[in-house]
C-alpha cells in the first residue's frame, strides 16, 4: 500500500469518525448521568435534516449547525421529561425518539432529497502543522468541526474525571440517592445532561450533511447512531476512548470504500456490512474484557429514580 | 414530588390500577398523537382533517381498505407476537427486521433451489426454513447475551443492517433473475410454493398462522410451567434465579422463538404476496411491531387488535402519498403514539394530586 493511499485512508476515517464521535460524546454525558437514550439516531436524522435544510435557506453552514444542536436538544427533552420526570421505560422511550426522529426528518426532508449544498463546511488547512508528515494531512488538513472536536474531547476528559461539577455528575448516574442527600438536584442534572447529550447528536447528524456527503438523503445517518451507542461501551463510558473508537470505526467505514481502488473485487454489499459486523465483534469483546475487568455500565444507569422509594 | 407550573403535585403509586384506565389511556395517546400529528400537518401547509379522513376512508372505509389493511396487519401481527415474547423476558429484541429479511431469505432458497423439486412438501419446507433462519439469526445475539450479557439491543439492530445488505447482495447479484429486464428481483416461485388466498383477494394463509399463533403464544405464556418460567425472569432475574429457573436457556430458547416468528412473517410476505424476493420486504415491520407489542401491554389479543388498527395506518399513509404527503408521516406518528402511551402510563399507574403539604415539609419527612 502506498504512503498516499494510507494518508488518505486515515484522513478519511477522522472524517468518517466525527459524526460518530460527537454523537457518542453526548451519550458518554447522557449515560454516566444514569440516563439510557436510544434515540441517537433519531436526533442524529433530525439534526442532519434541520442542519441541511437552515445552511440551505441562509447560505451559512455555522447557523446550519446551530440549528441543528437546538433541534437535538429539543428531542433530547422529550426523552428527559419521559425518563426523568415521568419515569417511563428508557428502552422504550429511546425507540420511541428514534422513531419520531426517523419520520419526521423524512417528512421535513422531503421536498430537499438530493438537493446539494451549496456552502458546506469546507477543509481549512493549518499551517505549519499540516506539514508534518502523516499526521498534518490526517488530522490537520480537516475541516472546522473536526478541529471543534480536537479541543471538545479533552475538555469533556478533564470535566468527567477532574472537576467537581464531573464528580456530582458521575454520582448522580451511579448512585442518585447518594447524591440527593448529598444535595445535588438529580432530575435537574440528568434532565441537563440527556438535553446536552441531545445537542451533541445534533451536531454529529449535522456534520454529515454539512460536511460528509453534503447533502440530504432519508436515512442518511445509516445505523451511526447505533454504533455511537455501542461505541459509549466499547469507549468504558471515557470520552478519549470514544475517540479512539470512533476514529477506528470510520476507518472500517474508509476501509470498505477504498477496498476497490487496491482492486479488490468485493461486492459493494459486503463492504456496506463491515461497520456492523465489526460493531458486533467489537461489542463482544469488550463486554468479555469489562466483565472480567469489572469495568461496568454506571450502576444506575436505566433506573429511574423515585424520591420517595429511596 | 414535582413541582409544575408553581403547583407542586403529588405521585402516588397505585396498587391496582382501575381496569377501565387500560383502554381509556390508549385512546387518549392516539387522539394526543394525531394532535400533534395535524399540527405538523398545519404547519406544512396541509388541511389534517381531510388528510386523516382520506387516511381512515382509505384503510376502513371500502372493501378493498379492509383488504389491504388485512394484508398489512398479517406480518405485523406475526412479527409483534415474536417481539412481545422477548419482551416479556425483558429481552429487547430489536432485530426483528432483519429476522423477517433472513425468513424470507430462506423460504427463497427453498422456492427455488431445493434439491428434490416442488411438490406438497414445498410449503411446510418454505415454513420451516422461514423459521429455522429467522430463528437462528436471533441466536447470534442471544447466544452473547446467555453467555456475557452483551446488550442485545445494540447487536439485534446492527444485524438487521446486516440481513437487508444480504438480500440486496443476492437479489442485485447471484439471484437476480435472468430473465427479470435487470430489475433486482428473484425469479418467480413456483405455485407450489405460493401460499393459497382467500377467494379472489390478497388476503393469503399467513392470516391463518397470525391467529393459531396468537392462541398459542396465548396458551404458553399463561397456562404452562415455561410461560411463567418467562414471567417471572421478566419481572426479576434475581427472583428467577433463586426460583432455580435456567436464565441461560431460556434466553436462547425465548430468542429463537421470537426470531422463529419473525422468519415466519418473512416467508408469508414471500410466499403470500411478491412470490418472489426482492428489495423491501420488509417495510419496517420489525420496528413497527415494537409498538404494537407495547401498545398492547403484551397481550396477543391486543396484538391482533392493535396490528389491524396500524396495518390500517399504513395503507392510510400509502393512500394520502398522492396528496403530497410523504409516508414517513406514519413512522412520525407512530413514534408519537409511543410517548403518549408511555406518558399515559404515568396515569394508568400512578395517581397525582395536588399536595397537601408544603413542599418545606415534604422534605423534612
Amino acid at each position: 500500500m502506498s504512503q498516499e493511499i494510507f494518508v488518505a485512508i486515515l484522513a478519511t476515517a477522522v472524517t468518517a469518525g466525527t459524526s460518530i464521535l460527537y454523537a457518542a460524546l453526548g451519550e458518554v454525558l447522557a449515560e454516566r448521568s444514569g440516563i439510557l437514550n436510544l434515540g441517537v439516531e433519531g436526533m442524529m436524522l433530525v439534526g442532519a435534516v434541520s442542519g441541511f435544510i437552515c445552511a440551505l435557506k441562509t447560505d451559512n453552514p455555522w447557523i446550519g449547525l446551530l440549528v441543528a444542536m437546538l433541534a437535538g436538544g429539543l428531542l433530547a427533552l422529550i426523552h428527559a421529561f419521559l425518563t426523568v420526570t415521568l419515569r417511563a421505560n428508557q428502552v422504550v422511550s429511546g425507540l420511541a425518539l428514534t422513531m419520531f426522529g426517523t419520520g419526521l426528518s423524512g417528512y421535513l426532508g422531503q421536498s430537499y432529497v438530493g438537493v446539494p449544498l451549496t456552502t458546506p463546511f469546507k477543509d481549512v488547512a493549518i499551517p505549519v502543522l499540516r506539514d508534518i508528515p502523516v499526521i498534518g494531512p490526517v488530522l490537520f488538513n480537516q475541516d472546522p468541526i473536526v478541529y471543534l472536536s480536537y479541543f471538545l474531547v479533552p475538555l469533556l476528559w478533564f470535566y468527567v474525571y477532574h472537576t467537581r461539577a464531573g464528580l456530582q455528575m458521575r454520582a448522580v448516574g451511579e448512585n442518585p440517592s447518594a447524591a440527593d442527600s448529598m444535595g445535588i438536584n438529580v432530575f435537574r442534572s440528568r434532565y441537563m445532561y440527556v438535553i446536552i447529550g441531545g445537542m451533541l447528536a445534533g451536531i454529529g447528524g449535522a456534520y454529515l450533511s454539512l460536511h460528509y456527503v453534503p447533502s440530504w438523503m432519508e436515512n442518511m445517518t445509516a445505523g451511526r447512531g447505533w454504533i455511537a451507542v455501542a461505541l459509549v461501551i466499547f469507549a468504558t463510558w471515557n470520552p478519549v476512548n470514544a475517540l479512539w473508537g470512533s476514529y477506528l470505526f470510520g476507518g472500517i467505514d474508509a476501509l470498505g470504500f477504498r477496498l476497490q481502488t487496491f482492486g479488490v473485487t468485493v461486492s459493494p454489499f459486503f463492504l456496506k456490512m463491515l461497520p456492523y459486523i465489526f460493531t458486533v465483534l467489537v461489542l463482544i469483546l469488550v463486554t468479555k474484557r469489562n466483565l472480567a475487568g469489572r469495568i461496568g455500565s454506571p450502576q444506575a444507569l436505566g433506573l429511574p429514580y423515585d424520591r420517595e422509594e429511596r | 414530588m414535582m413541582k409544575i407550573l408553581g403547583t407542586s403535585l403529588l405521585i402516588e403509586k397505585k396498587l391496582t390500577p382501575a381496569p377501565i384506565s387500560y383502554v381509556i389511556v390508549p385512546l387518549i395517546s392516539v387522539f394526543l398523537a394525531l394532535s400533534v400529528g395535524a399540527v405538523f400537518l398545519t404547519l406544512s401547509g396541509h388541511n389534517y382533517l381531510e388528510i386523516y379522513a382520506a387516511m381512515f376512508g382509505g384503510a376502513f372505509g371500502s372493501r378493498y381498505g379492509i383488504t389491504e389493511t388485512i394484508v398489512k396487519a398479517i406480518p405485523l401481527t406475526i412479527t409483534s407476537l415474536g417481539v412481545a415474547l422477548a419482551f416479556r423476558m425483558q429481552l429487547w429484541n430489536i432485530g426483528g427486521e432483519g429476522q423477517i429479511y433472513m425468513g424470507a431469505f430462506a423460504a427463497t432458497w427453498a422456492a427455488l433451489f431445493f434439491p428434490a423439486g416442488a411438490g406438497w412438501w414445498t410449503l411446510p419446507c418454505l415454513i420451516l426454513s422461514g423459521m429455522l433462519a429467522g430463528g437462528l439469526w436471533a441466536l447470534l445475539p442471544a447466544i452473547p447475551r446467555a453467555i456475557w450479557g452483551v446488550n442485545e439491543i445494540i447487536t439485534t439492530l446492527m444485524l438487521n443492517y446486516i440481513a437487508i445488505s444480504w438480500v440486496s447482495y443476492l437479489v442485485y447479484g447471484p439471484w437476480k433473475d435472468p430473465l427479470g429486464y435487470n430489475f433486482p428481483l428473484t425469479s418467480l416461485f413456483p405455485p407450489e410454493a405460493i401460499l393459497p388466498t382467500l377467494a379472489g383477494s390478497r388476503i393469503h394463509a399467513g392470516l391463518f398462522f397470525g391467529i393459531l399463533l396468537t392462541l398459542l403464544v396465548y396458551v404458553l405464556i399463561q397456562h404452562t410451567r415455561w410461560g411463567y418460567e418467562i414471567r417471572v425472569a421478566g419481572e426479576s432475574a434475581s427472583a428467577a434465579r433463586y426460583a432455580g429457573i435456567n436464565g441461560q436457556r431460556n434466553i436462547l430458547l425465548v430468542m429463537f422463538i421470537s426470531g422463529a416468528l419473525c422468519g415466519l412473517a418473512g416467508m408469508a410476505e414471500v410466499s403470500g404476496i411478491a412470490h418472489r424476493l426482492q428489495p423491501g420486504v420488509s417495510t419496517g415491520y420489525g420496528y413497527t411491531a415494537i409498538i404494537i407489542a407495547w401498545l398492547a401491554r403484551l397481550n396477543p389479543f391486543a396484538i391482533i387488535l392493535v396490528a389491524f388498527l396500524f396495518g390500517g395506518m399504513q395503507v392510510g399513509g400509502y393512500i394520502v402519498q398522492t396528496s403530497g404527503i410523504p409516508s414517513s408521516m406514519v413512522t412520525m406518528l407512530q413514534g408519537l403514539l409511543l410517548f403518549f402511551v408511555l406518558g399515559g402510563e404515568l396515569l394508568t399507574y400512578y395517581k397525582i394530586r395536588k399536595s397537601s403539604v408544603s413542599p418545606a415539609n415534604q422534605n423534612m419527612a
